[in-house]
């Protein structure tokens, strides 16, 4: 009885490790975003990104993401938007060269959608963030999905001259697409 | 002895039209050059509303002119003056027709859609490809150049038949001078 027990036990835990996602596929992955220019929205996106996700799609909430982002790796829409999102009054690449964001919940939201909340920095300020997102299982691949909007004058992205959000909109809409594979072992 | 004159409206098209012209011309020679700021991103936003006039006012003209037949050339006019209007007039035409196209393709090019007075979005019919944004961008300018000269010799032409020939060609297009008798 006892090694039955212990039998079954055993192979639960093996199910439960094998539905485990954690490792990304960054080609497939994406991260992108869209402002609003004299109310046009223009595409953008970060070429490169790490992005540690743990995720068990039978306990969701147990999952866990740290996200950074290299941001010299803007496509802002444009080459000369490009140059000048990394400059001091934008992103200030230089001294500030990542975004990251660390997660501290998930919860369930019904319908199979989920919310992340946790702390997104950019340019030295941490600041909460809830991101919901919906799972995609195939097989082996899973499929995070979501997207959130910012204030970018929250954290001073666009000051000076560029603060005039009627150019340039405060809201600027993030999409995450992250594929993930089960956790190499 | 004055000619049938155009209708109210045909003049009216046909002067807002000059206006904008004026406006956007040097608009787009300013802004092209200028280093991305709030400032460029207004004044390019403004090129686009006043370029999409520009087309919406030629499709009113058009539909106007199929309705409104423009008054006859005068009698005593030469076949090679007739023959060099009619063919100036058709190109100022399609030129009027291509520069605003070239320009909202361009754009779709370049990855920014164009909308219009900041409310209305207009479809971009072409996806996002650089190289075909910056071959658009040297239509969009030979086109303008090409359009400078077709205007000059439009100007020259009017001035010829109103200060030389005092045909009165050019009263028929002006404004303010009517005698009660056009609509």
């Amino acid at each position: 009885m006892m090694r039955l027990l212990s039998l079954l036990v055993l192979l639960a835990s093996g199910v439960a490790h094998g539905a485990e996602f954690g490792t990304l596929l960054a080609e497939k992955s994406s991260i992108a975003f869209v402002s609003k220019q004299m109310n046009v929205p223009v595409e953008g996106a970060f070429r490169k990104f790490t992005a540690q996700i743990v995720l068990d799609p039978a306990r969701p909430e147990a999952g866990r993401a740290q996200i950074e982002i290299d941001l010299a790796s803007i496509d802002a829409g444009s080459e000369e938007a490009n140059e000048e999102v990394k400059g001091r009054s934008w992103f200030n690449v230089r001294d500030f060269p990542r975004a990251v964001f660390s997660s501290t919940s998930v919860k369930s939201l019904g319908g199979g959608r989920f919310e992340t909340g946790g702390k997104l920095s950019i340019r030295g300020k941490a600041l909460e963030v809830r991101a919901p997102f919906t799972l995609r299982q195939e097989k082996d691949i899973l499929t995070v999905d979501g997207s959130f909007q910012l204030k970018r004058l929250d954290y001073g992205i666009g000051s000076g001259i560029w603060s005039d959000t009627s150019v340039v909109a405060d809201e600027v809409q993030i999409k995450f697409h992250f594929v993930l594979s089960p956790t190499r072992k | 002895m004055i000619p049938d004159r155009y209708t109210h409206t045909a003049i009216a098209l046909h002067w807002l039209t000059a206006l904008l012209i004026v406006a956007l011309f040097p608009l787009g020679v300013y802004m092209a050059d200028l280093a991305l700021s709030p400032l460029k991103l207004k004044l390019i936003s403004y090129h686009k509303w006043l370029g999409v006039t520009v087309f919406l006012l030629l499709l009113l003209r058009l539909a106007w002119r199929l309705g409104h037949k423009p008054p006859p050339l005068p009698d005593g006019m030469p076949l090679w003056q007739r023959h060099a209007a009619n063919g100036l007039h058709l190109v100022l035409y399609l030129l009027l027709f291509a520069i605003p196209l070239s320009g909202w393709l361009m754009s779709s090019a370049k990855g920014f859609q164009t909308v219009y007075l900041g409310v209305l979005p207009l479809p971009d019919l072409i996806g996002k490809d650089k190289a075909l944004g910056d071959l658009l961008r040297e239509v969009h300018e030979v086109l303008n150049m090409t359009l400078l000269v077709m205007l000059l010799a439009h100007v020259a032409a009017a001035l010829r038949h109103h200060f030389i020939e005092r045909d009165g060609i050019l009263a028929r297009m002006l404004p303010f001078l009517d005698r009660g008798d056009s609509k």
